[in-house]
């Protein structure tokens, strides 16, 4: 049995991803599931507007983040801040009692903003804009879309790719003729639009199923979609290169996919995070594709109102993507070098 | 005619060195054997020779990918294709289709013995089946030159002897072979055969010429010799002197007894 013992813990030191599932996984979770797992949001970026603002902002709870008192704005300027996500509330001094306009699809933000004006009593009227009942699907499934495409993006092309090269078919189509770019995207192309079948599909039973209102336009969704699969799949290259098995693969994708489940937003609220944890969520693709489906199912917002999130998933999708496919190719390379080779002679 | 091969090749990878200064040349029509032990750099010369690994040192002399035949150690299938899809990629990726790709697929697909198995998946096929097909997936383009990494091993004897006629038939149609192989008689049956030891090159010739360029000689034996040169062979042993063999004396049998014999030499 000492030798079993021994056996197993030689193994184990040599396999450096069991061991950093084992040792450091549990710590990091630990630690960022801690500061991450808080429901209970602190400060609601809010702004107040019409002729009482400056009052109404001086005796609002501090509950209330006060950015901004305009007391020449309009009932029109505050939805259209509401619409493109610059605020999470508004109080509007122009009605009697001034209203307070929430963003419902911030649902824990919302929750608490409704809460504190409800302890205000009859001073406040309060507006939940875009989830009037605050029901928890309506803001779920948008992101749970995101997170489906993150596990066939992940997941699955990387497993579908570590195959080829198990089973050594990988060093075969090295010495076919074919460019590197074919095969990179003949290998890619299909889990692409597998993927897209699957959003287009989840999305519909989202919106039939559970109600999900569908606000936005559907082109400018398809879009953000497909930026979000590009960064996906690009991860799923990289993880794949970096496994020499399919068991490798799914532990690496695991180790990618847990922070995003954590930390994207769509379950613990970024605001309600300390700024160093919402700061490792502000680099997380999921992070951005929820603002942008959350924002076009809800709020029905245009590309004016989510242009942020797009540019950042475009670069984000250019920066994952060209490097799998660099070190993709950097299989196919002495290849490539051969071929050159040949031609030259 | 062009020969292919390499010269003076030497491979390093990760500061080991998998092969020193090794040359090798084959002819159009012709085979070239490669046997030696584990590790001695069989596979790691055909890659190279394929052009999968990039020489430290010295040159590579091969046509371009498209007139390159490759059957890697691992069979080269995709196992969740069928024998007709795995043809039908292979083919699309060579550029081939119509009455050319009819033709070839059918004259292959009968050489290896598939033509009831072309809508089953690679991965049920027997083992000796699916490296005929691997076979046959490398001489679809018909080659000019074509590498086959160990294509019998682990296989049947009756598959082997339909493989070793495919590849034959392959010599005769003009494709230069090199293939690794761990069977001496195969060996014995080409044109030349390259030993290698520890990535270096132990013997080098016809068949004819490794058999006469082992030093010394070796004689069979009831009985066991000095150990560190003497080895067993069936019921009797084999024993291995450094001394010239007596005038009329093959110095060794066959190309197994040269094999062991020149590892020992290299060694004494």
């Amino acid at each position: 049995m000492k030798a079993m013992i021994l056996k197993e813990f030689r193994e184990l030191r040599r396999d450096r991803r069991t061991m950093a599932m084992l040792i450091i996984l549990p710590i990091v979770l630990l630690t960022i599931f801690g500061y991450a797992a808080n429901f209970t949001v602190d400060s609601i970026p809010t702004r107040v507007i019409g002729p009482g603002a400056e009052q109404v902002a001086a005796n609002a709870p501090d509950l209330f983040d006060i950015g901004e008192v305009d007391t020449d704005a309009t009932t029109d300027d505050a939805l259209t801040w509401m619409q493109d996500n610059d605020t999470e509330v508004v109080i509007d001094t122009t009605t009697q009692p001034p209203t307070a306009y929430i963003d419902g699809a911030s649902l824990f933000t919302a929750q608490s903003a409704s809460a504190a004006f409800g302890r205000m009593g009859d001073q406040v009227q309060v507006d939940i804009l875009y989830n009037p009942d605050l029901d928890t699907s309506w803001v779920m499934v948008p992101a749970l879309i995101g997170l489906i495409l993150t596990f066939i993006g992940t997941i699955i092309t990387s497993i579908g790719l570590v195959k080829e090269r198990q089973t050594g078919t990988l060093e075969q189509l090295a010495v076919m003729p074919l460019k590197p770019a074919d095969v990179i995207v003949g290998k890619i192309a299909p889990y692409f639009l597998l993927a897209s079948f699957d959003m287009l599909v989840v999305t519909l039973l989202g919106v039939w199923i559970f109600d999900v209102p569908f606000n936005g336009n559907p082109w400018l969704f398809a879009l953000g979609a497909g930026i979000f699969l590009f960064v996906v799949l690009g991860l799923g290259v990289l993880i794949s290169t970096a496994s020499q098995t399919q068991a490798q693969a799914i532990q690496l994708a695991i180790m990618m996919l847990l922070p995003q489940i954590l930390l994207s937003g769509f379950i613990f609220p970024l605001d309600a995070m300390p700024t160093a944890i919402a700061a490792i969520g502000r680099c997380l693709p999921l992070t951005y594709f929820v603002e942008i489906a959350q924002g076009i199912f809800l709020r029905g917002a245009g590309i004016e109102a989510l242009w942020l999130p797009y540019v950042v998933l475009t670069g984000m999708a250019l920066f994952v993507f060209t490097a799998a496919v660099l070190r993709f190719r950097r299989d196919l390379a002495p290849s490539a070098h051969h071929r050159a080779k040949a031609k030259a002679a | 005619m062009t020969a292919w091969g390499v010269t003076g090749l030497t491979v390093e990878r990760g500061g080991h060195v998998s092969l020193a200064d090794v040359s090798v040349s084959v002819d159009p029509g012709e085979i070239v054997a490669v046997v030696g032990g584990d590790g001695a750099g069989k596979t790691t010369l055909l890659r190279t020779l394929a052009g999968a690994i990039r020489p430290t040192e010295g040159e590579v002399s091969a046509p371009s990918l498209e007139r390159i035949g490759f059957m890697p150690t691992a069979a080269g299938v995709w196992r969740d294709l069928s024998v007709d899809e795995n043809i039908a990629f292979v083919a699309a990726a060579h550029g081939l289709s119509g009455s050319v790709l009819e033709e070839r697929r059918a004259a292959l697909l009968r050489g290896a013995g598939l033509e009831g198995a072309t809508t089953r998946l690679a991965r049920n096929l027997s083992g000796g089946m699916r490296q005929k097909l691997a076979f046959s997936l490398a001489m679809l383009h018909r080659p000019e030159l074509l590498i086959l990494d160990e294509p019998s091993t682990g296989v049947d004897p009756v598959s082997r002897v339909d493989l070793w006629r495919m590849v034959s038939l392959a010599a005769s149609q003009g494709a230069a072979v090199v293939m690794a192989t761990t069977y001496l008689d195969e060996a014995e049956r080409a044109h030349r055969v390259l030993v290698l030891n520890g990535g270096a090159v132990l013997l080098d010739g016809t068949p004819a010429e490794v058999l006469d360029g082992v030093p010394g000689h070796v004689v069979a034996a009831d009985a066991p010799g000095e150990p560190a040169r003497t080895w067993r062979r069936g019921r009797r042993y084999r024993v291995w002197s450094p001394d010239d063999p007596p005038a009329g004396v093959a110095r060794v049998a066959d190309i197994e007894d040269a094999v062991v014999a020149a590892a020992i030499a290299k060694g004494d």
